[in-house]
């Protein structure tokens, strides 16, 4: 490890200079309604100082999170745990190329921990930028497919990225594409936190044999590639740690999907020396991550937003949300951050939503409403979340949306 | 038909089944129940034998290494040429459309063989990646709408003499030969690169493959009212490009 973070190795001039510039620039990106600045003043101060990331970087004990899904709301589990033990700086907002995690690591001057998270495609350089001390591994699946890699070609620059890499990997091994990735690596912790979507992993990463998976099995007939045996374990409300303890696991957040984040969120902080039991009660203070899982008042109703990149994320949604009759809201666009091809959406099982009352909004709303007419349940097409709302009775909503269509709703109501 | 259920087979979802064309499936399945038929799903994956007893095979989009070893066990199985030479009723998408030519390039840049069942060969395209919405008017004889449908590939498709253009492109890449082709077919296998699915966007093409598997001229009418607003959305989305 390199974090030294009661006697800093002072920034040089040019760094200082760079971190003072990237600044400035957030401020006038703030200052023109540009959102928050965290990427403009990244993108400036890496310009100054190419080397930047590292040197900030060098100062703390970085934990680096990546996966298709979940890795916001796991880098917010992480922080929250090893805040037991130190100050922690984190890019908690969710931009996770390399200028954001730069200009997040330049505010947080006197921190001890780094956790960041990280874009799947920069996974490899950012790990070789920062000399991470753990890096969390917790899934990989289909997401945009008008322009994303194939997500085997994913997982194997991460296993080309952390080969002989000095971090302790933290890796779902219910996931046979994450057990490729991260099986390079010298050291790593084996978690097994499930995972409900199977559709991308039917061959085996390594031979391209059929994988067979008995219950929660899995392995290669052809070349014998296989399950690892977890040290780490999420068993229904537990987590069971390498000592065959289990520890309660009480989350505001909802869903099986979050227990798994926090399993494998207390295995990380294990790594720093933080006990499972002060991890997983410090993580109970998370109530929702950027805006994700918050419940709104809107016209009188209480919506809770859920967010859904990819048919891996609908799922795990589908299983968290309330019974019926509990109306459901889904929200659909097809703009650049969603990818622009729609055909994901019959990879989605929306027969699952049978018995709720449907409302479809969104750009794409008639590509669902195909989708639902197929798949055989009611729904009703509405223009507006307004409208939408105001078909459901007073109480609770539950309201599912993507990338763009969840930022367009949070600007409604005022989230 | 063999018996009294029309059977529908969805080849190797395990490997062909990344881009959505599932509901390829669902939407023939669910089209031939509204008209009062039964309807055998079998799904096959690539370790299993495919059934020569199919009336409609449905192959999707799949990525270029699962392309490969798709192309590889089908053609050890052969249980799709058998069907084929049945006269049972093909259709497939991308990837599938490719494995049914006579050769495509595979993911280690070499020529793979295909199954030869269409008079197709792919090469790579030079160019960049075909990627958008498409609006193209298919083959007349056909007597189907205009086609609306999303490509996304790299492949450059050649039809030889015995495949027919199955649409000439009004927007968009199709067979990326630069002729305004788009897909082929003969008399029961066709091929197309569109996604969407390409049966959601069109479920008139749905509809052809059963009445050629049932061999009827026409078929009971459905309520397709949210499959046309979306197709006029589509098709206004492709002739105004942002």
């Amino acid at each position: 490890m390199s974090g030294h973070p009661g006697n800093p190795e002072p920034l040089s001039p040019r760094a200082k200079l760079a971190v003072t510039a990237g600044k400035a620039a957030a401020a006038v990106s703030r200052a023109a309604g540009r959102g928050s600045g965290s990427v403009i003043g990244g993108r400036v101060a890496l310009k100054l100082d190419p080397d930047l990331l590292g040197r900030l970087a060098q100062h703390l004990d970085v934990v680096l999170v990546s996966a298709t899904n979940g890795k916001t709301t796991t880098t917010r589990l992480i922080a929250e745990a090893l805040r037991a033990s130190g100050p922690v700086v984190s890019n908690a907002l969710g931009a996770n190329m390399p200028a954001g995690i730069t200009s997040a690591l330049a505010g947080g001057s006197d921190a001890k921990y780094g956790v960041i998270e990280v874009d799947e495609k920069y996974l490899a350089g950012v790990a070789r930028d920062t000399t991470p001390k753990a890096i969390a591994l917790l899934n990989l699946s289909r997401d945009q497919l008008d322009r994303a890699a194939e997500t085997r070609m994913l997982a194997e620059k991460w296993r080309e990225g952390l080969n002989g890499s000095k971090a302790v990997v933290i890796a779902n091994a219910d996931d046979p594409l994450i057990v490729w990735a991260a099986s390079s690596s010298p050291n790593v912790v084996w978690v097994a936190v499930g995972q409900e979507w199977k559709d991308d992993a039917w061959s085996c990463p390594s031979c391209g044999g059929v994988l067979q998976r008995p219950g929660d099995d899995w392995f290669c007939g052809e070349c014998g590639f296989r399950r690892p045996a977890p040290s780490w374990a999420l068993s229904g409300d537990h987590v069971l740690d390498p000592h065959g303890s289990a520890w309660p696991i009480r989350l505001q957040l909802p869903g099986r999907a979050n227990k798994a984040n926090a399993a494998t969120s207390a295995a990380v902080a294990a790594v720093f020396g933080v006990p499972p039991q002060v991890a997983l009660e410090r993580m109970y203070q998370v109530q929702a991550v950027a805006g994700r899982y918050d419940v709104v008042t809107f016209q009188d109703r209480q919506l809770r937003l859920l967010l859904a990149k990819n048919p891996a994320g609908w799922l795990e949604t589908f299983s968290l949300i309330d019974q019926p009759p509990t109306p459901v809201i889904l929200s659909v666009n097809a703009r650049g951050a969603d990818g622009t091809d729609t055909s994901w959406l019959w990879d989605v099982d929306y027969g699952r939503l049978a018995g709720h009352p449907i409302m479809v909004i969104g750009d794409r709303r008639l590509d669902l409403a195909v989708r639902l007419e197929v798949a055989g349940v009611d729904f009703r097409v509405c223009e507006t979340l307004d409208e939408a709302v105001a078909m459901a009775p007073p109480g609770q909503i539950e309201l599912i949306a993507n990338y763009t269509a969840f930022q367009d709703v949070r600007r409604r109501v005022g989230n | 038909m063999s018996d009294s259920s029309l059977r529908v087979v969805w080849v190797y979802p395990d490997l062909l089944s990344t881009y959505g064309d599932q509901g390829n499936v669902l939407v023939v399945e669910r089209r031939a129940r509204q008209r009062g038929l039964s309807v055998e799903r079998v799904d096959v994956r690539s370790d299993q034998p495919v059934p020569t007893s199919g009336d409609i095979y449905l192959v999707g989009g799949g990525e270029d290494r699962p392309q490969r070893l798709a192309a590889e066990r089908l053609r050890r199985d052969g249980g799709l040429s058998r069907a084929a030479s049945n006269g049972a009723i093909i259709f497939s998408v991308c990837a599938g459309y490719q494995i049914l030519g006579h050769e495509f390039v595979n993911d280690l840049g070499a020529r793979e063989p295909g199954l030869g069942l269409l008079d197709v060969t792919t090469v790579r395209g030079e160019g960049a990646r075909c990627v958008g919405d498409v609006l193209a008017d298919i083959d007349p004889h056909l007597g189907l709408p205009q086609l609306t449908g999303f490509e996304n590939h790299q492949g450059v498709t050649h039809l030889g003499p015995t495949a027919r253009p199955f649409a000439r492109t009004v927007f968009g890449n199709g067979n990326g030969t630069g002729d305004g082709t788009e897909g082929a077919y003969n008399d029961t296998v066709f091929g197309t690169y569109m996604h969407g699915p390409v049966m959601a966007r069109n479920p008139q093409i749905a509809d052809l493959m059963l009445k050629l598997a049932l061999d009827v001229n026409a078929l009971p009418p459905t309520d397709d009212r949210w499959y046309e607003a979306l197709r006029a959305e589509r098709i206004a989305a492709a002739s105004q490009p942002a």
